[in-house]
């Protein structure tokens, strides 16, 4: 009875699409299909000024969803990220403005700094055995107060450095190709996204990451030093935080501490909605920049069409509900 | 089929029953009468098919063919559930039990008894219910103890009164006394003849001789899947039953290699932990398969885990190639050439969910790194490939999840990847288990041709006739302790048995 389906297993031969590819299909599908709703019921919508401003608005939660892209298929999961990209965004405040010390350090200091903290929730899920929903928890609360602390409680301006302005907002590939005016902040997106891509895809890090959302213990009695490649995976989480620090007070032209609480379930359910499965060992970043984009996509195209901006926040639930559910169906038809 | 059994019907009959996996015909053909008020011992080694039948009898697998009757009537069990409707219940090896509620709501657990419309749990009925249960079974436990407070004995009690308590008139017990001591044995055995009297049918799945010839009536055997012979239990020895389970005389089955002198290359001495590993020495040499026989929980597994440090020491020293290691996690063992390939290759061997390239690789990978940090793909690629002909690994293709593989194949893959990985003190736990007979000959032949090759080799097995089949010596363990060494050429079943069975009455 049930084994027509286990001997279909044995044979192996099917599977030319693996399930991650098809459920990058089915987000691309689901974006273009509300791409072109909101086009045709949302006036205006379709402006090239409109897709730059959808862009812009994705670049935060799209960097912020492939750092916690890591941590998931890793196994783990990352509240932290939110509060982390305001602490690092505050970091590099305080060695800009407050420090005065040149551009490059604000851009390394937050990058490093978002990396140490992330190796730390790392360190006390490998070391202390603390469950990563628990510490990163933690990690979450530390963070917001420490960038309450440092900022003292204040938003940091970058006045004394007027290029911070350009990391985000200005358009540097438009003096190159002038019709392409897409902003700093979405390249960066990108290259983020790439770079990410490759470690995941060619690494021996990407490598391990995956093996320890698989299956952990095999991993270890392979010999896999588990515990280091955890708090590595932390800390590139961490410093794909400060990338997001950074984008942010540069939109905001300032470190606003207050900020970030929020972000990390957007961050997550960008990489749910892309198909990066909870249970670990599955997941691609690409699929959680399509996530990410879906939920900028609905949230612009609502507001375009004048509903009510808390519509969208239901949305969303539906949207990551049903996107566990096509995820569910399709594991069942493999 | 014999004088003993009562003129009624069967309570529970099954045959012609099929069940095939993946790459493992279960069973073929598998058969099974119970009546009610007797006890039928469920002989078979290791993979015979036992656990598989009554994984059908109980509703968690459903046969590929056959008939299951209850009370003579036909019946499907789609579910655990509807197997507890027809009155089956299972008393699992290890307990399913939840520690941090009393037993009484373990009992009930699911079919809670309710008050003031069904909003909330009528606790007091409930505790009066379990004591009743207690009472017929008389023993004498506290309905409100926290199950996770009790021994493990009484937390097997527990486990009997749940079952009783769905009016069960068919329980299976899988292997109930492997971890309870003798007096605990005894008044088990008490309360399996009392449900007899009751009427109740039961089907004990054991190893062990003394305990069949305690209780059982009949004595069903099952080998590779299929039914083998049923005997009556008071009239037949233990020959008997070894010989229906192994299939052919038990002597002068084992090859005849001649044990190499090489040098040892795994020296191990006063190896303790706990109460689990007790005092154990022993050494491997280069070129040799040392065989570590025992009964389930012996400290086989324990002993080899420890050596590979995956689980702590409280003292011992560990010697490879003649020098003193310290070695306290599964890194230092592989950096010291030793592998351990656990009994549960899906949970412990293999990332399942990766390719059959990665997995080959995973302990080497940081041979194949450009610039330290990328994969050379291609190169992995090429090196999986060569030990997937090596092995005679059958798959698509080295980028095949392993998950796809039949139970031989994706052992041939553990092996490949400690051969990759250069060691050369290889620790199989059970290597045959889940793979079915035919391959279980190509593992044999692999593993002797590893030793050939110069690879000192544990192998730690529940059967025996694997044990006897590839062994030049053979440890034996009970309860932690080594309770001697054959020499491979002249063991036989009976020598390790005793051996194995050998328990210290002073458990200081």
């Amino acid at each position: 009875m049930t084994d027509t389906t286990l001997s279909k297993a044995d044979d192996g031969k099917k599977g030319i699409i693996s399930i991650g590819t098809l459920q990058k299909a089915v987000a691309f599908v689901v974006l273009i299909a509300l791409l072109a709703f909101f086009s045709v019921f949302a006036p205006n919508f379709a402006q090239w000024s409109n897709m730059v401003n959808i862009m812009q608005a994705t670049a935060v939660n799209g960097v912020l969803g492939v750092a916690v892209t890591f941590v998931i298929i890793s196994g783990g999961i990352d509240l932290s990220v939110g509060t982390m990209m305001t602490l690092t965004a505050v970091m590099s405040g305080i060695i800009l403005t407050n420090l005065g010390m040149p551009l490059p350090f604000g851009i390394i200091g937050a990058m490093l700094f978002g990396g140490l903290m992330g190796s730390v929730s790392g360190a006390s899920i490998a070391k202390l055995k603390i469950p990563p929903f628990i510490a990163t928890l933690g990690m979450m609360q530390i963070a917001r107060g420490l960038a309450l602390v440092f900022s003292g409680a204040k938003p940091i301006y970058f006045n004394d450095t007027p290029s911070y302005y350009y990391i985000s907002s200005e358009s540097s590939i438009s003096r190159i190709i002038p019709s392409l005016e897409v902003p700093n902040g979405v390249l960066i997106m990108f290259a983020v996204a790439i770079v990410s891509s490759i470690v995941l895809n060619r690494t021996i890090l990407g490598r391990y990451v995956f093996s320890l959302g698989s299956n952990e213990e095999a991993a270890r009695l392979s010999g896999v030093n588990v515990d280091f490649w955890k708090i590595v995976t932390y800390g590139v989480s961490g410093m794909i935080c400060g990338v997001a620090g950074l984008l942010i007070s540069s939109r905001l032209n300032s470190a606003q501490p207050a900020l970030g609480l929020g972000y990390e379930l957007d961050a997550i359910a960008a990489a749910v909605i892309g198909g990066t499965s909870l249970s670990g060992g599955r997941g691609t970043v690409l699929g959680t920049i399509i996530g990410a984009f879906i939920m900028s996509v609905l949230t612009n195209g609502l507001r375009v069409m004048g509903v009510q901006e808390e519509w969208k926040i239901v949305i969303t639930g539906v949207i990551i509900i049903a996107a566990v559910y096509v995820d569910i169906l399709l594991r069942k038809k493999m | 089929m014999n004088g003993e059994s009562p003129a009624q019907m069967p309570v529970v009959e099954l045959s012609g029953i099929d069940k095939s996996f993946p790459g493992v015909r279960a069973l073929q053909n598998a058969r099974l009468n119970l009546y009610p008020g007797e006890v039928v011992a469920l002989m078979g080694e290791n993979g015979a098919g036992k656990s598989t039948l009554m994984k059908i009898l109980t509703g968690v697998y459903q046969p590929d063919a056959g008939e299951i009757r209850v009370d003579n009537a036909a019946v499907t069990i789609p579910s655990p559930h509807v197997a507890q409707d027809l009155g089956i219940s299972i008393i699992h090896q290890e307990l399913f039990l939840m520690g941090h509620l009393t037993a009484a709501q373990n009992i009930f657990i699911g079919r809670e008894p309710r008050k003031g419309y069904g909003m909330f749990v009528d606790e007091a009925k409930m505790k009066a219910d379990a004591a009743a249960i207690f009472r017929r079974m008389k023993v004498d436990i506290d309905p409100g103890a926290e199950v996770g407070e009790l021994t493990v004995a009484r937390q097997q009690l527990v486990e009997i009164a749940k079952a009783l308590s769905y009016n069960a008139r068919v329980l299976i017990m899988d292997e109930p006394t492997s971890a309870l001591n003798e007096t605990e044995v005894e008044h088990l055995f008490d309360i399996i003849d009392d449900l007899k009297r009751q009427g109740v049918g039961i089907v004990y799945i054991t190893h062990k001789m003394n305990e069949v010839k305690r209780i059982a009536d009949r004595i069903m055997v099952m080998r590779d899947g299929q039914y083998i012979d049923t005997l009556p239990a008071r009239d037949t020895t233990i020959e008997t039953v070894i010989q229906l389970m192994v299939g052919r005389e038990l002597s002068g089955q084992h090859r005849a290699m001649e044990a190499t002198a090489g040098a040892d290359v795994l020296r191990v001495e006063n190896l303790n932990r706990g109460r689990v590993i007790r005092d154990v020495s022993f050494s491997v040499r280069k070129g040799e398969i040392l065989g570590f026989a025992g009964l389930m929980g012996a400290g086989r597994t324990e002993v080899a885990r420890a050596i590979f440090g995956a689980d702590p020491i409280d003292s011992g020293v560990i010697h490879v190639h003649g020098q003193r290691r310290q070695i306290t996690s599964p890194k230092d063992a592989v950096r010291n050439g030793i592998a351990y390939l656990s009994e549960d290759r899906k949970q412990f061997g293999l990332v399942t969910g990766m390719s059959v390239r990665d997995n080959i690789t995973m302990p080497s990978w940081k041979r194949f790194l450009t610039g330290r940090v990328f994969m050379r793909d291609g190169e992995l690629r090429d090196v999986a490939q060569g030990y997937v002909q090596k092995l005679k690994v059958k798959t698509p293709s080295v980028d095949q999840e392993t998950r796809l593989l039949s139970g031989g194949n994706q052992q041939k893959v553990v092996i490949a990847k400690w051969l990759l990985r250069d060691c050369d003190i290889l620790i199989f736990d059970e290597p045959t288990r889940g793979i079915d007979v035919g391959a279980k000959a190509e593992i044999y032949r692999l593993l002797e041709s590893l030793a050939e090759q110069g690879k000192a080799i544990i192998v730690i097995s529940s059967e025996l006739e694997e044990v006897l089949r590839l062994s030049q010596r053979i440890l034996v363990m009970c309860e932690g302790r080594i309770t001697g060494e054959i020499d491979g050429r002249t063991a036989t079943q009976e020598t390790i048995m005793t051996l194995a069975t050998q328990r210290q009455s002073d458990a200081a």
